[in-house]
């Protein structure tokens, strides 16, 4: 990260960053030929055919056999090589929204103007992100009041972080090192204080960093105390034997699939949980009457990370890939419309 | 006076070319008037599919009765609105004065009844905002998403009538000087279009708002 | 040519016809409307280039010196409105689409005189919103008025400026209905569709975009405006709203409005290569049909501006596979001009200068746009000054050259006086060359992943900033030079005659000056655009 001398490629440190660079450079290399080629002919005809006298030149007449090959030549070459650059980027896109299965959980929170970083074993840091060498990563992120953008030029990749949505993005750090943290998203007066550092380091040195942590426990141990204090666990049961009538059981809810109220059927995923908190009466599971009061205004998003990774943690799927669309976890994913007879019938086949 | 409003104005080589520019002209800005509203019908669609159970509570905080009422005096209004440009592509000038008399009562009617309607939502704190309130709907904040749309876009639609009552009256002015006949009558027309499609877009906002889960069936 | 200086007018013509004040300001000819457009978006490009003078001023060093963070938020986002709402857009359609559109079709006026008239007013008054909120104290959300930055968080004065958005908005909605209601109606006896010159092809396209997506824009300010003001919560998360639905509804327009930009400049340019290369434009038909597909594939691309703002991952690729669909027509372009001068009969004249150099930019703009659309690589870029160095190479690069030359080609037409040569040629080539090393740089240094709306940056990106702010200064200079030789051209400039470049179209036909009435009489077409005789050709010699 120190100023080096003059460069044209920033710090490559991840596992995007050569697959980037390599379209990048496949661009150049296209854009220059044809700027050459334009820049050419435009000078060469501009001298070549400069005004001698004042005979007219003969229009050429386009739609003759000739005329036809020239355009459909310079239509079809520019479409085939703009295919390409479609279907490369799309591949390296596609890559870049799917968060490997086991990547390791960071969990972000932008605001004006800071980075929030929590590590799931419980380690919070402001405006730096210290990771391990070669693991995937994936940060969930969201934002107390504007968008904010996660932006690490060395990693080649972002994503806005949004305020009342979970966004995703993941990278395999492949060189220890310190990089740039941007916030790419124009959030105000300091906006260009909003900036960090990523340490990436061997595993050991990691391991080191963490255990000096904050001494407060885990994500999930602060997420349950968390919890107790709030009062959830008076309705809602967290081991699998209890039940009661007023709340479901958040044993081994995580990733499920739960049929609500209204008919339709839900994920239960981060998103719907946070959901779940601040808006209660919004998508009530099948079977539960609308008592929960809203925390709304009573939870940071902080505090509500660590719900999730509590509720995540009480299983099964703690740990499993994100189930919806990932790079983006909308709270409302769209919602099938069933019938009552439709979710009886699927529950029927159940 | 006559003479003025239909002489050829002078970069025109012909009346029929003056005429066939005013209505194209019409049509073009009736075009960007549904771009205009089509902002608010997306917004409106995407939150209804993103949130059903609350806008189908909220929609049912409409009135119906009055909004029916309102769709019928709209459609009596487009119905006098057409017999004003019929008399007045026949010159009877008296029969124009008096549909557009009629369309200006129509238009004040719905936009009386409307203010009913407005004035109760505000009762019921039901304008979104720092005291909105929604009585027994199943998601308040995305229910205050419902009535932003429906304040939008009805309100919307009623600057529209507001303008069209004005330019009623300078119709009716110039109606009564007996300005249109069956040799020039444009502004009448052309008024005729704007009138039927500002009907137009309430016979679009009328399922939307009021009667879309109506029957009680997505109740939350 | 005239050889013999002659500094007095003294034929009839639409300026010295009446000289009141009030004959100009309530004028309905459409020449005095476009010259009244000319005054007003050449004193808003200037207020907008001072922004730009500041910006570039402050980015010299990494430090936050000259300006505290809160004003350099607000120089930028002033730059931004000022130069896209009340110039790039205006300039070319109202200024010269005004003044040549009916001129080019033999018209005596536009369809709607008095609606022209109206959208110079309302354009006026929405630019009198702009720059009360900017003399109360500016507004600093960025020209994208992103929500809920602008409705919730925001300090500035978004209302006022959202409003004059909004206003200028039906400016532009009226100027679109009244060019297309004139190219339908008010053609010339014999000029049918595919013997309109290529300019009023490009204006047709233009006003479709500003009729279909003009609407769309003011809507979402207008919900801006209700959030903001009384909390009638559309955007903001906290009231239950989408923030991304904005940026939906926003770009929806604000793309498309890139060719509102760009399409007349376009005219301009296949205008200008005809003439001087004395010959019909090759691919008249691909020509004027990409100018239409333009503004109809332009209006499926909005969503290439929101690849990372969560939108779904299949939606983004299609956004991205349109994005290159709509780049065919502007290469198709490219390649017709070219051909244009192959076997002609060329030219260098400073319109040329200007038209090559929107070739060079224009394509180095255009080809950057496909780094944007390819979806893997804009994950990377978006957002930082590559998006800049981009969108300025296409909207200034494009746009201002194209308007530029525009106004020297049309120059002796307007004013029925020449500008002097040498002096046209040099600011060209230094408006050329201070462009790219403006701008150029901020490609790189975009790479090197520098975000934009940064008022403090690391030091590593100095050299590059140093280099642009440099650059800035010789543009700037190159802007100005124009200034003061066309004011000067007024009153000294050599009498122009009716025809001084043996250019083919009707508006060459009359005099120059052209009287009120823009023809003696209607003229009667009976061949093709760009059929260049003898006659002409010998007369300019």
């Amino acid at each position: 990260m120190e100023p080096r001398s003059f460069q044209l490629f920033p710090e490559a440190a991840s596992n995007f960053a050569g697959q980037v660079d390599g379209l990048y450079a496949f661009l150049v290399l296209t854009s220059a030929f044809f700027s050459l080629i334009i820049a050419f002919f435009t000078v060469f005809f501009a001298i070549k055919y400069r005004r001698k006298d004042n005979t007219i030149p003969t229009p050429i007449d386009e739609h003759g056999i000739g005329g036809m090959i020239l355009e459909i030549t310079w239509s079809v070459i520019p479409l085939g090589l703009s295919m390409v650059m479609f279907g490369w980027g799309a591949v390296i896109f596609f890559t870049e929204s799917r968060p490997p299965a086991d990547a390791m959980n960071v969990y972000v929170t932008g605001k004006q103007w800071m980075w929030k970083i929590q590590h799931q074993e419980g380690a919070r840091e402001i405006n730096e992100l210290h990771i391990p060498v070669d693991r995937d990563i994936r940060l969930t992120m969201t934002s107390e009041d504007v968008i904010h953008d996660f932006f690490v030029p060395a990693f080649r990749t972002k994503s806005d972080v949004l305020p009342g949505k979970y966004t995703t993005e993941w990278f395999r750090p492949t060189k220890i090192g310190a990089y740039h943290i941007f916030c790419a998203e124009y959030c105000g007066t300091k906006h260009s204080g909003m900036i960090g550092v990523v340490y990436v380091m061997s595993q050991a040195d990691y391991n080191d960093w963490l255990a000096k942590g904050s001494g407060e426990g885990s994500m999930a141990e602060q997420g349950q105390a968390l919890f107790n204090q709030l009062g959830c666990g008076n309705c809602h049961p967290s081991t699998v034997q209890r039940t009661n009538g007023r709340a479901p059981n958040l044993a081994g809810i995580y990733g499920t699939t739960v049929d609500l109220k209204d008919g339709s059927r839900v994920k239960v995923d981060e998103a719907y949980i946070r959901e779940s908190v601040l808006n209660p009466e919004g998508r009530i599971v099948a079977g539960y009457d609308n008592i929960m009061p809203t925390f709304k205004g009573l939870m940071t998003e902080d505090g509500l990370l660590k719900l999730v990774e509590y509720v995540k943690s009480l299983g099964p799927a703690n740990g499993a890939p994100m189930p919806a669309v990932p790079g983006t976890v909308d709270l409302n994913p769209k919602q099938t419309q069933l019938k009552a007879g439709g979710t009886a019938a699927q529950a029927g086949k159940k | 006076m006559a003479s003025q409003s239909t002489a050829l104005q002078h970069h025109f080589e012909n009346a029929e070319q003056q005429k066939d520019a005013s209505t194209i002209g019409m049509w073009v800005f009736l075009v960007t008037e549904i771009m205009f509203f089509g902002g608010l019908f997306l917004a409106y669609m995407v939150y209804r599919q993103a949130y059903p159970a609350a806008f189908a509570s909220a929609s049912n905080k409409t009135d119906l009765w009055l909004g029916a009422a309102n769709t019928t005096v709209l459609i009596c209004s487009s119905l006098t609105m057409a017999l004003a440009v019929h008399y007045a592509s026949i010159g009877k000038k008296n029969l124009i004065v008096l549909f557009l008399v009629l369309t200006l009562l129509l238009g004040g009617t719905f936009l009386g009844v409307k203010s009913v309607e407005y004035h109760d939502k505000w009762v019921h704190h039901e304008i979104p905002g720092a005291n909105f309130e929604c009585e027994g709907c199943a998601d308040a904040q995305h229910a205050s998403l419902f009535f932003a749309c429906y304040f939008g876009m009805t309100g919307l639609h009623a600057t529209h009538m507001i303008i069209g009552i004005f330019i009623i009256l300078y119709l009716i002015v110039k109606a009564r000087k007996g300005d249109y006949g069956p040799e020039w009558h444009t502004p009448v027309e052309m008024f005729g279009l704007y009138w039927h499609f500002v009907d137009i877009v309430w016979i679009f906002l009328f399922p939307l708002l009021y009667l879309i889960d109506r029957s009680g069936g997505l109740k939350g | 040519m005239i050889t013999a200086p002659s500094p007095v007018l003294t034929k009839k013509n639409y300026l010295n016809e009446a000289h009141s004040l009030k004959s100009w300001l309530l004028t309905k000819d459409h020449k005095r409307i476009g010259i009244l457009y000319l005054i007003s978006v050449t004193f808003f490009f200037m207020l907008g280039g001072l922004y730009a003078a500041m910006i570039r001023l402050e980015l010299m060093t990494p430090a936050g010196d000259l300006l505290e963070s809160n004003t350099y938020n607000k120089v930028f986002t002033m730059h931004g409105v000022l130069m896209v709402f009340l110039f790039l857009i205006p300039s070319i359609p109202a200024v010269l689409g005004n003044f040549l559109l009916p001129l080019m079709i033999g018209a005596k006026d536009v369809a709607f005189p008095r609606l022209n008239l109206l959208s110079y007013y309302v354009y006026l008054a929405g630019g009198l919103f702009i720059f009360t909120s900017l003399i109360l104290g500016g507004v600093d959300t960025g020209w994208t008025f992103y929500t809920p930055f602008s409705t919730s968080y925001s300090n500035g004065y978004v209302l006022t400026t959202g409003l004059g958005i909004f206003i200028a908005g039906f400016s532009s909605i009226l100027t679109g209905l009244n060019f297309i209601v004139t190219i339908h109606r008010m053609r010339a006896p014999g000029l049918t569709w595919f013997r309109l010159p290529l300019f009023v092809w490009a204006h047709y396209a233009t006003s479709m975009i500003q009729i279909l997506g003009t609407p769309v824009v003011a809507v979402t300010l207008f919900l801006v405006v209700l959030e903001r003001g009384l909390h009638i919560g559309f955007f903001d998360p906290a009231y239950g709203g989408d923030p991304v639905l904005f940026q939906h509804m926003f770009w929806f327009y604000s793309h498309p409005a890139v060719y509102i930009m760009i399409l007349p400049s376009m005219g301009v340019v296949s205008e200008i290569i005809s003439t001087f290369s004395s010959k019909k434009p090759f691919g008249y038909t691909f020509i004027a049909f990409s100018s239409l597909a333009i503004a109809v594939f332009g209006f499926l691309v909005w969503g290439h501006h929101l690849y990372v703002a969560s939108q779904s991952v299949y939606a983004g690729m299609v956004f991205s596979i349109l994005t290159y669909i709509v780049a065919i027509p502007s290469a198709i372009k490219i390649f017709n001009w070219l051909a244009t001068m192959y076997k002609g009969s060329v030219r260098i004249t400073t319109p040329m200068l200007y038209a090559f150099g929107f070739m060079g930019l224009f394509t180095i703009g255009g080809l950057t746009g496909l780094f944007l659309a390819s979806i893997g690589l804009d994950v990377h870029l978006t957002d930082t000054y590559f998006v800049v160095a981009h969108f300025h190479y296409v909207m200034v690069g494009g746009a201002i050259m194209g308007f530029l030359g525009g106004i020297h080609f049309w120059w002796p037409k307007i004013t029925g006086r020449m500008y002097p040569e040498g002096w046209s040629k040099l600011s060209a080539i230094m408006v050329f060359c201070g462009f790219n090393l403006t701008f150029f740089p901020q490609f790189l240094v975009g790479y090197m992943g520098m975000p934009r709306r940064y008022h403090v940056y690391p030091p590593e990106f100095q050299v590059f900033n140093v280099l642009s702010t440099a650059g800035a200064g010789l543009l700037g200079v190159g802007y100005f030079v124009p200034f003061i030789y066309l004011l000067w051209s007024l009153k000294y400039g050599k009498l122009a005659g009716d025809n001084p470049w043996g250019a083919t179209g009707l508006e060459w036909k009359t005099s120059s000056p052209p009287i009120h009435q823009n023809f003696e009489v209607t003229p009667v077409v009976t061949q093709e655009a760009y059929t260049y005789t003898t006659e002409e050709v010998a007369h300019i010699g």
